[in-house]
């Protein structure tokens, strides 16, 4: 391994105020957004899903300041990094909602990236009270995931924390349990 | 099956997850380790492009003006995005919030009894030039209380958010400037375990970056995680 020279910066929490940088169409903030809740094209032909969940704290509470990105590969299973692509795979919500304390996503079934991959969405969770990101993996109940070579580096009993569950045809329900029963794994990657 | 190329997180350099000196952390953080994983491909990054953005969002002072100039200080800060091993890391996006100059946020739950700024909203984004450099325009935040323990205060600060070339090398951050007599009595500051990577948060005044007649300079450099060599360079 080659030797580092500078040393990383250090992470610090996004705190409780970033709705009006960071998520502004969807708090209603006059500022620009590069990305929103809301990845679907009208131009573009994938078989819609909608990812509804929640942040829940070790007391059991939902987190109403929490940001959640995600990046997912498109129906095809390749990222498309380039913003201005037909399906750019990025969102970005904060679960601060009036109706639903949590997050709902709009967007197209991920395909498989590779043969040892399931169809997943990457997922990266901050909040108040949260000194570092913290990076995890969505799957879908109605796929084959035994063929992910992920999955199998995470102990059994607790890949269901990974696996979203479809409630509806195009829906899905994951709630991100950040600490105690059922926790959430989350990755050093 | 390829390794992830990427360094890990140095958790010398980052926070504990739960650091009970700063409360929320208590019960907002997993206590079961983070899942080590390494034989996972490469994810990209996504890329923002300067096409989707408003060169006025660089400058705080002008991006919300509506008839004045915003009240305060009006600073400069500059620096450069590197890689661990000095790679600069070009067309980064970078997005800002902070207070304004009487250290009151924008958003609509924050209630600390602080004049908000008509025109200033406190958000800016740039993305970085070919060899890593940025640059903002804007107003020297203020200070503000919050409810963590009696008498807490935030020092001065900018967030930073920033996509690096990968999806791992994401990074979320603070600026401080040099000098805040609030350091040593802030949580969030103190839950970096090292004393020189606090140190490295801190924006230097610089005066050859500070424009006569026009604003103080701050640099703040930022570095992310390292891709390891490919098998070609070895
Ligand atoms: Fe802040």
């Amino acid at each position: 391994m080659k030797k580092n020279i500078f040393l990383q910066t250090s992470s610090q929490t996004v705190g409780p105020f970033f709705a009006y940088g960071l998520t502004a169409q969807q708090y209603k903030y006059d500022f620009p957004s590069l990305a929103t809740g809301n990845l679907r094209n009208k131009n573009f032909e994938g078989q819609e899903i909608s990812i509804k969940g929640r942040v829940i704290d070790g007391k059991g509470d939902p987190l109403h300041d929490a940001m959640i990105e995600i990046w997912q590969a498109d129906p095809q299973g390749n990222y498309n990094t380039d913003q201005e692509s037909d399906f750019f795979g990025f969102g970005r919500m904060g679960t601060g909602g009036e109706d639903f304390i949590g997050f709902n996503f709009l967007t197209y079934k991920p395909g498989k990236i590779n043969e040892n991959s399931a169809p997943h969405i990457n997922l990266t969770v901050f909040a108040r009270g949260m000194l570092n990101h913290l990076f995890t993996r969505l799957y879908f109940s109605d796929e084959d995931n035994d063929i992910d070579k992920i999955l199998h580096q995470v102990e059994p009993k607790l890949r269901p924390t990974l696996i979203a569950e479809k409630t509806n045809e195009g829906e899905y329900y994951f709630d991100i349990i950040l600490q105690g029963e059922n926790e959430t794994v989350f990755f050093d990657i | 099956m390829a390794t992830n190329p990427w360094n890990k997180r140095d958790w010398s350099n980052h926070p504990k997850m739960i650091y009970p000196d700063y409360k929320s952390t208590i019960y907002r953080n997993p206590k079961n380790k983070l899942l080590n994983i390494n034989d996972i491909e490469e994810i990209p990054s996504p890329k923002f492009l300067e096409t989707s953005m408003r060169t006025i969002d660089s400058d705080l002072t002008k991006n919300a003006k509506k008839d004045h100039d915003p009240i305060g200080e009006r600073i400069i800060v500059l620096g450069k995005v590197i890689d661990e091993f000095g790679r600069a890391v070009p067309e980064c996006l970078l997005e800002i919030w902070q207070a304004n100059s009487a250290g009151r946020y924008v958003h609509r739950e924050e209630v600390h009894d602080a004049p908000l700024d008509p025109n200033f909203l406190g958000a800016g984004m740039t993305l970085t030039d070919k060899d890593g450099n940025y640059k903002f325009t804007t107003i020297k935040p203020g200070s503000y209380p919050w409810g963590n323990h009696h008498n807490a205060w935030r020092p001065a600060h900018i967030h930073f958010s920033i996509f690096g070339r990968s999806f791992v090398d994401r990074l979320v951050t603070q600026m401080y400037f040099e000098g805040d007599p609030l350091f040593k009595y802030d949580p969030i500051f103190n839950s970096i375990p090292d004393k020189k990577a606090q140190n490295r948060l801190v924006a230097k005044f610089s005066i050859d970056e500070t424009i006569p007649e026009f604003a103080h300079a701050y640099i703040f450099n930022i570095v992310l995680r390292g891709r390891e060599a490919t098998p070609m360079e070895v």
